[in-house]
């Protein structure tokens, strides 16, 4: 019969069942654990996943130790990405994309979310950390498809006025129609008209070819766009941020995340707590049917727990 | 270095405005007094000019020029007036509303500039014209030369100084590719003219010149001329060489029969406050005369007045 202390340690210490580590049952155990080497000893047997026989002792299990560094060090993480400037945060992420491999579409991300002038300071940013432009990087480092799109959206230095032409917004809608109909399901990237209207038009204008587009063609311009991941997210980050993030947010908790889908929970939280929280756990809750600060209450553990929640605006955990 | 000279003691914004109004009234126009201040005055005191001439006279000082003269001299001084920043986001709107757009002076103004520089053109195009200038290019410029114009202008380019010489290497060797097989407007050409630093191009077209024993833009000439290798010619000289590049188009205008006088302004305009001196010396050696003799031969009247007195003598 394992005690309540061997359950807890195992649960802290099993890198799974949720984010972050409870640090606090951690730090009781360890003083209700005082002097009793046994107790240790015995859980070191019973606890498969991160010790396993070698000689005489129960060695720690390298894999399990870097799942359980992550884990240990999220809060670690957040804090660093918190007190950073958001420029320098922006650059480190868009050189993760550009040189470690990380995926396209925090560059989609960071370019259609930020308003013209941060993204230019983001630009900045990434010139001093690392002495090339954003754009030269990305244009040597992604020459696939994607390539035109990425290039131009981190190029954009977007007006942002209130005029919008309604003419060209409409005509400029059918183009995009004709252009989805035209080209393969793959291949509405290579359509320079596509890329020229989301790489180029303010966001005001965006978004009046996004109502356009829907009444003139009874359909939302995502669902034609649904067989391209990065067009439809460019889309999205566009018309609606808020449900954009919430998504991001959700992949996160998802069952079997991945480790860069997990990373996207602090990325967004940290990038958007001064930002549009507010309106990202009202589109959380219309999604999702659920109330943002109870899912991180119930998926996430210790100190990064109460970083998230107190990132979020809730004042008592 | 600007060919512009300016009088000292420089009289004061108030009294210049009374010497325009007093050129304006009466009879016909004293284009001579318009000329003696205005092509005199740096961008600062002409903006003090017009904001007193306003003050005192309650009219804008641009609307009455534009009535008072006309022609080639009026699109000079009306370009003139504004300052480097203005005008150039001015020039460039002009440029792109033309039924053509007007290639020359977008890639000039994208290539010369510094990145901050060019910033600061884009974010007056804004206000001036409630768009960027990225997307007006875009809408207005089609296929190769759209891809061309929208990266050169587009890019937020690092200015630093650092080159890396292998890469050097492989994009001149990159570039010879896409020129051996004809085709100049591949990506990879313009992903490389429009995002790579100045220094680094220059890197990047010396290893192209010791490898091929020619410079590249000797190698994008081709026998039938063909606007678009025209145009990355031009690019590659305004990101590199660009003295030698307006040097060239002065010669061009003022030695060749025809004439252009759009082109003339936009050279003399641009640079007088910057560098036209350099350009002006270069143009002597190649020319066998001075830019200001050119100048004179192939202009008149108060236009060519105007030219002289911003190129400095």
């Amino acid at each position: 019969m394992a005690t309540e202390e061997q359950l807890a340690l195992t649960r802290a210490l099993s890198g799974d069942g949720g984010l972050g580590v409870e640090e606090s049952k951690l730090v009781s155990i360890i003083g209700k654990w005082r002097k009793k080497p046994d107790e240790i000893s015995s859980f070191r047997k019973s606890f498969n996943r991160l010790f396993s026989i070698n000689g005489h002792i129960e060695k720690c299990e390298d894999d399990h130790m870097q799942k359980l560094a992550i884990e240990f060090s999220r809060f670690h993480h957040i804090t660093l990405l918190w007190v950073m400037h958001p420029h320098e945060r922006d650059a480190l992420w868009a050189h993760q994309v550009t040189h470690k491999n990380h995926h396209a579409s925090i560059l989609v991300e960071i370019a259609c979310t930020r308003p013209a002038e941060e993204l230019l300071g983001v630009r900045r940013a990434y010139q001093t950390l690392f002495h090339h432009s954003l754009e030269e990087d990305v244009a040597y480092q992604i020459k696939d498809s994607k390539s035109k799109l990425l290039v131009g959206l981190v190029s954009s230095y977007r007006y942002e006025g209130p005029k919008v032409d309604n003419d060209v917004a409409k005509s400029e809608a059918k183009a995009l129609h004709n252009a989805i109909k035209t080209a393969g399901a793959n291949k509405i990237l290579d359509n320079d008209e596509v890329v020229r209207i989301l790489t180029t038009r303010s966001i005001l204008h965006l978004k009046k070819i996004f109502k356009y587009y829907k009444e003139l063609h009874g359909k939302y311009l995502e669902e034609d766009l649904s067989g391209d991941a990065l067009l439809l997210q460019t889309v999205l980050c566009f018309d609606s941020p808020a449900n954009y993030f919430s998504q991001v947010i959700n992949d996160a908790f998802k069952e079997g995340a991945k480790h860069m889908e997990k990373e996207g929970l602090s990325r967004v939280m940290v990038s958007r707590s001064d930002v549009d929280m507010e309106e990202i756990k009202e589109a959380y809750a219309k999604l999702y049917g659920a109330k943002l600060s109870s899912v991180i209450a119930k998926k996430t553990h210790g100190c990064f727990r109460d970083s998230l929640l107190a990132l979020a605006g809730v004042t008592n955990a | 270095m600007a060919t512009l000279s300016i009088p000292n003691p420089v009289p004061s914004a108030i009294e210049d405005a009374e010497k325009l109004r007093k050129a304006f009234q009466g009879w016909g126009t004293d284009e001579k007094a318009m000329i003696a201040v205005l092509a005199h005055r740096d961008a600062a005191q002409r903006k003090q000019i017009k904001i007193a001439y306003e003050e005192q006279y309650k009219e804008k000082l641009l609307k009455r020029i534009e009535s008072e003269i006309s022609g080639h001299f009026e699109r000079a001084v009306y370009r003139w007036i504004f300052d480097p920043v203005e005008r150039q986001a001015i020039m460039a709107n002009i440029a792109i509303k033309n039924k053509v757009v007007d290639f020359p002076v977008i890639i000039e103004i994208a290539c010369i500039n510094s990145s901050n520089e060019l910033l600061a053109v884009k974010q007056v195009y804004q206000s001036l014209y409630k768009h960027s200038l990225e997307e007006d290019v875009a809408s207005h410029a089609t296929g190769d030369f759209r891809k061309l114009l929208f990266a050169l202008v587009g890019t937020y380019r690092y200015d630093g100084e650092e080159i890396n010489t292998e890469l050097a290497k492989t994009e001149a060797k990159i570039l010879n590719d896409a020129i051996t097989k004809g085709e100049y407007n591949s990506d990879e050409i313009i992903r490389i003219l429009s995002t790579r630093s100045k220094a680094q191009l220059q890197a990047t077209f010396n290893c192209y010149k010791d490898a091929h024993n020619l410079s590249i833009t000797k190698a994008l000439s081709t026998k039938t001329p063909n606007d678009f290798v025209i145009a990355l010619r031009a690019a590659i000289r305004c990101r590199t060489t660009p003295t030698k590049y307006f040097e060239k188009v002065l010669r061009n205008i003022l030695q060749k029969s025809g004439m252009d006088e759009d082109a003339l302004t936009r050279v003399i305009v641009m640079h007088a406050e910057k560098d036209l001196k350099e350009i002006k010396e270069l143009f002597q050696t190649r020319a066998n005369m001075t830019l200001e003799q050119a100048v004179a031969k192939k202009t008149s009247g108060d236009y060519e007045n105007f030219l002289l007195a911003l190129i400095g003598n």
